[in-house]
């Protein structure tokens, strides 16, 4: 199909923000409509990281702190210093995007395990910073008090009204993702994954593209960061620690690398799954563990790769029906 | 002589204490097919390195129109109309094989990361003339009915093909080629030499050929440069090389 006004990639978008929209209209509780909030902050991050890992090959294990950035900036740039709320998300993602920008330098001449090493050592540095620097964050306690997003004179005080925030800047999030990987710099990206000399040797700046991509997967990570600080309310280091940076390679690598619309389905399927598997109580985690070895296993490469062999599958399927 | 094209003037490559390159002279001039030959570990590759700024020159210098490319970083040696292929294939073997060809216009293709965010008439118009050159390029080779298979998928051939066809999508002036005949039948050879001809003469680009093949090396060449344990041994015309004795006897080795 061709879509040359608007375009294949927008039309999507726009089919995908519609099914978001219809989402809470059948949701039991209110309580489903805050997984669903956090589902969406978890995707944004996931789609941003799967750009750094999936397209252009470069791991990180630290991610999570860049999502702590966010938060914490602008936490204390309103609560403490009671800058509005605007101010404060600025500073939040322009953070998250500077320190990026300043850790990518050495951090990506490094490769494979070491770049692993590298970013996971950074992710552990700002842990411990939001751990101990208590004056400033609160310390493992949390920092409290932080105001409920406000723009433009309008309160999010509903979930439902969050939730439909979360919708659009997810959707937006997508769009320009998508569009972005289907450029030269999302050829360029993938090329430099396969072979780095030869993308060099055919004009791409591999270290601009290397980093250009690792701040802005960072400051994706700071978005959800500061829209996630002002939905709770309530920050604590616990949120931004290695624990949830391996749980947003797992989004990635779950979904299917290199695929947008995989991360996606790899965040929301993850952050959901817990919560599905409560009434297991005690082995809830074996459960989950379990449900992961096996997806790995029977769909390497992730959810999106499975459901396009799928979707293969039933169109030949169909052609055959028609053929005979 | 005319102006040369490529003037690698003096180059000397030092791996610790190995000289794999030693005051290496090599010409290449506008519209022609060059060869470089050597037995193996003469140094053909590290002088294809070199030129392309994928190793450093310990000394002497690289220039390509006149001005002097020997401190660019590879990406702008490739704007300035240096690309190359490789000896073991570098297919980005994840993308489909109109992907690759496409990626290979990279420095080509110029819009902003906005203009691509918000699919403006400029960035598409830019897709389009990068698809339809690539396409073009991919016609030039012959693969132009396999263009939305994935780039993994080929055989070894075609994906040499595929190679050649990325790096012509830059627009290079010249292009070099390391080993294009390792693995390839003496059939797909022979095409390999109607193509390098066909690069010469219909677009006018000039080739450099690391090639350990003789009968395609004799057959493509308008001149050939030897290279024997990092030193230039001879140049000169095909013929006159078949001729040289030194040449002669760095490859069969002295009689006495």
């Amino acid at each position: 199909m061709k879509l040359p006004v608007i375009g294949q990639n927008a039309a999507q978008a726009a089919l995908f923000l519609l099914l978001l929209l219809a989402v809470p209209y059948t949701l039991p509780n209110e309580y489903y409509l805050s997984i669903c909030i956090l589902g969406a902050l978890n995707a944004v991050i996931a789609v941003g990281l799967n750009l750094l890992m999936g397209y252009a090959g470069q791991v990180s294990l630290g991610h999570a702190a860049f999502y702590g950035l966010g938060a914490y900036a602008t936490a204390i740039a309103t609560a403490r210093f009671g800058l509005p709320i605007p101010a404060g998300m600025a500073i939040g993602v322009s953070l998250a995007t500077v320190v990026a920008w300043v850790v990518a330098a050495p951090t990506l001449k490094l490769k494979g395990h070491y770049l692993a090493m590298a970013t996971l050592g950074f992710g552990i540095i700002v842990s411990i910073v939001f751990n101990e620097a208590v004056d400033l964050t609160g310390g493992p306690s949390g920092y409290v008090g932080i105001p409920r997003l406000a723009l433009f004179g309008y309160e999010f005080a509903s979930d439902h009204s969050y939730y439909n925030l979360m919708a659009v800047v997810l959707t937006f999030v997508v769009l320009l993702s998508l569009n972005l990987m289907k450029s030269r710099t999302g050829r360029a990206l993938r090329a430099l994954h396969v072979s780095e000399k030869a993308a060099a040797s055919l004009g791409v700046d591999i270290a601009a593209h290397k980093r250009f991509v690792f701040v802005l997967s960072a400051a994706l990570a700071g978005l959800a960061g500061v829209l996630y600080a002002h939905y709770l309310s309530f920050i604590a280091p616990a949120s931004f620690g290695f624990g949830f940076s391996v749980q947003l390679v797992v989004m990635v690598v779950l979904g299917g690398m290199a695929s947008v619309w995989g991360s996606v389905a790899g965040a929301l399927f993850l952050t959901a799954l817990p919560e599905a598997l409560r009434e297991f109580e005690d082995i809830d985690i074996l459960v989950y563990g379990a449900i992961l070895v096996l997806t790995i296993m029977f769909l390497p490469d992730g959810l999106a790769g499975g459901l396009s062999r799928l979707s293969r599958r039933l169109r030949r399927l169909r052609r055959q029906g028609d053929a005979s | 002589m005319t102006a040369a094209l490529l003037d690698v003037a003096a180059a000397t490559v030092r791996f610790g204490g190995i000289h794999a390159l030693t005051e290496a002279d090599f010409t290449i001039a506008p519209g022609t097919v060059t060869a470089l030959i050597g037995p193996n570990g003469a140094g053909k590759t590290t002088l294809l390195n070199a030129i392309t700024g994928m190793v450093p020159l310990t000394s002497g210098a690289v220039l390509l129109d006149g001005a002097d490319i020997s401190s660019l970083p590879p990406h702008k040696r490739a704007e300035a109309g240096v690309v190359r292929t490789f000896q073991n294939l570098e297919v980005f073997t994840s993308m489909s094989v109109l992907e690759n060809v496409m990626a290979g216009r990279h420095a080509l293709t110029r819009y902003s990361v906005a203009a691509s965010l918000l699919r403006t008439p400029g960035f598409r118009r830019a897709e389009r003339e990068c698809r339809e050159a690539a396409l073009d390029c991919l016609e030039f080779v012959g693969l132009a009915d396999l263009a939305h298979a994935p780039a993994g998928d080929l055989p070894y051939g075609k994906q040499r093909l595929l190679e050649m066809a990325r790096a012509l999508a830059a627009s290079p002036k010249l292009l070099l080629l390391d080993e294009p005949a390792a693995g390839l039948n003496s059939k797909e050879t022979a095409e390999l030499g109607h193509l390098i001809r066909a690069i010469r003469d219909r677009r006018g680009v000039a080739v450099g050929l690391v090639e350990h093949d003789m009968d395609l090396v004799m057959s493509v060449s308008d001149f050939v440069t030897v290279l024997h344990f990092g030193h230039p041994l001879a140049a000169g015309t095909p013929d006159e090389i078949q001729a040289n004795p030194d040449v002669i006897k760095a490859y069969l080795g002295e009689d006495d």
